[in-house]
């Protein structure tokens, strides 16, 4: 039997058509290597055997009938338990939505299905998706299948393990401020963050509004380039979905990178960055440089300032979104002789260390006094980062950063001291907060044999050239260099 | 610039949480290393620079001149009913239901 590992999306899709396995086949495959590597890697939180055999089903049906399979037909993937999946719980990665259930699915799993997919269950996280390493989930952390001892990254770190270690053959990940990104760099995979507004956030569990996306994991870019094709496009149930219509990726990754410019902001080189990650990354623009694309410096002057940005924003809209959980409509509730004491007795003991950190922080610099000094300076501020990746763009077609300044660090080596936790997005908050797409892909390991992210930028809507850059990279053996 | 326990207090009060007497010192030390951090946006000028309101209007179009698409949508959808049939379901997940309601401790004192 072919090990989990090797599946692809075309793979799967060969395989169903040439009836060398049905879709019901390779979904209990998966089960099977789930039971036997999820002990150790804690990568999913529950699964949906009913409804991952009904979709299985439903597509060895189609086969049977010969009908033409739609794009992501019988292909197992993951969730982030942070989106909505009727009938199957969805804890956020906390104690305060540990037993709820969601009434319907988020837009994103609707595609999904409606694609074909076959959804196996929920991916741990941490809780609310604040965090860089999924240490901070109220159901343990999670184990990085390359190297046990250390960290997936986070916070999508469930949907990174689960593709890297071969328990799914595609992910959806969530990222706010790196959290697709900085676990794909980790585990090795290429992990895309849309366009805000590209991809529906319906049913998506908000931690920060304004910089929320919904994206893929996968083990190639090919298959990166899919899920998107099947979850991108405008939906009416989100006002901030954009009303661009989206391309076939699939058909966009296939165009030549020749002559294409490619932009390398020193800012991202400086001081912090771990040697061996700066020479894989290095390496990586020469290998797109001797693929025909035009290297060109620049500066952005303010992407120093884009972790204290981030970190004000996203604060200040999570202690905003998290007031919902308050024990009246759903999960968590300790009882109170009052409303007030209820409410404030179940986020006490619903909430985790780091999410009452971040509503404390947020709910700091909202408060009357600090407003101005706080949150309307990095409202400014975020705006001369993007002004920073809007003047990139009028020289550049894209910008190729490192995603991360170190490999996966060791399980427990900075949950003591969360600012140092915070700057393992320092790369990648920048293009968070300016809204545009970025992709990390795998660009070599290090010696010790961790993998090294490539991340690459494109302006508003031009997933596809970013997709493109990073499938010629990979076809030219990126991950190898 | 540091932060007293009387703020961390406030602040948890405004928050609506119950710190314990060792997560107030805890947070008390680690808001003010965070606070300190965000204090180097301090270093920039920003009296001429306008807050970033909306993502997506911020003229990051991928050409010179060229309009964001997504700036083009400005307007809002009809109004139009549409139906909503979950109101059990939603029940169904609280903590303390009473059809067609919520149940909470007592808000009003007579």
């Amino acid at each position: 039997m072919t090990p989990a590992t090797s599946w692809t999306i075309p793979a799967v899709r060969s395989a169903l058509e040439a009836k060398q396995i049905s879709a019901r086949e390779l979904t209990k495959e998966f089960y099977t290597q789930i039971d036997r590597r999820n002990p150790e890697l804690n990568a999913y939180l529950a699964l949906s055997p009913d409804r991952a055999y009904a979709q299985a089903d439903r597509v060895d049906g189609m086969l049977a009938r010969g009908e033409t399979l739609p794009r992501l037909a019988g292909v197992p993937v993951a969730i982030k338990d942070v989106i909505s999946t009727r009938g199957v719980r969805t804890t956020c990665g906390s104690k305060i939505l540990e037993t709820y259930v969601p009434p319907y699915d988020a837009t994103a799993i609707e595609r999904l299905e409606a694609a074909g997919a076959v959804l196996l269950g929920k991916t741990n996280c941490d809780e609310f998706a604040m965090g860089s390493s999924t240490e901070n989930s109220a159901y343990g952390a999670v184990r990085n299948p390359i190297s046990l001892d250390r960290v997936p990254g986070g916070s999508s770190g469930g949907s990174a393990a689960a593709v890297a270690a071969g328990l799914a053959v595609a992910a959806i990940g969530t990222d706010t401020g790196g959290s697709i990104r900085q676990p794909g760099a980790c585990c090795g995979i290429p992990a895309m963050m849309p366009t805000y507004g590209r991809v529906s956030r319906y049913g998506l569990i908000a931690f920060a509004s304004s910089l929320d996306r919904i994206g893929p994991l996968a083990s190639s870019v090919a298959d990166t380039a899919a899920v998107m094709s099947a979850i991108a496009g405008h939906d009416t149930n989100d006002s901030t979905s954009a009303p661009v219509p989206a391309p076939d990726y699939a058909r966009e990754i296939e165009k030549p990178i020749k002559g294409l410019r490619i932009g390398v902001p020193e800012d991202y080189f400086g001081e912090g960055i771990d040697p061996e990650v700066k020479a894989k990354v290095q390496a990586g623009i020469a290998l797109l440089e001797r693929l025909g694309c035009k290297r060109i410096p620049l500066k952005m002057p303010h992407t120093d300032y884009a972790i204290a940005t981030y970190y004000i924003v996203a604060t200040a809209e999570a202690s905003s979104n998290l007031a919902r959980f308050d024990g009246v409509r759903y999960g968590l509730r300790v009882p109170g002789a009052t409303l007030l004491e209820m409410y404030r007795k179940t986020r006490e003991r619903g909430f985790g260390p780091e999410v009452k950190r971040r509503i404390m922080l947020g709910t700091y610099v909202l408060s009357a006094g600090y407003y101005d000094a706080y949150y309307l300076c990095a409202q400014k501020v975020r705006s001369l980062i993007a002004r920073d990746f809007s003047d990139a763009f009028q020289k550049v077609d894209a910008i190729v950063t490192p995603t991360t300044p170190t490999p996966a660090f060791r399980l427990g080596e900075k949950t003591a001291d969360p600012l140092q936790m915070y700057l393992a997005d320092i790369y990648t908050v920048t293009g968070s907060l300016a809204g545009v797409p970025g992709i990390s892909v795998p660009s070599g390991k290090t010696k010790a044999g961790l993998p090294v992210g490539l991340q690459i930028f494109g302006p508003h809507f031009t997933e596809g050239r970013v997709l493109q850059i990073a499938h010629a990279f990979e076809r030219a053996g990126g991950a190898a260099i | 610039m540091k932060i007293t326990r009387e703020e961390v207090l406030r602040v948890a009060e405004l928050a609506h949480l119950e710190l314990t007497a060792e997560e107030v010192e805890l947070y008390r030390g680690q808001l003010d290393e965070i606070l300190n951090y965000v204090g180097k946006l301090g270093e920039l000028d920003v009296s001429n620079v306008e807050p970033m309101a909306q993502v997506l209007f911020t003229g990051t179009g991928s050409e010179p001149g060229e309009r964001d698409t997504a700036n083009e949508r400005a307007e809002l959808r009809d109004d139009i009913l549409r139906p909503c049939d979950v109101a059990e379901a939603i029940l169904a997940q609280a903590p303390d239901a009473a059809k067609p309601f919520f149940r909470v401790p007592k808000v009003i004192d007579r």
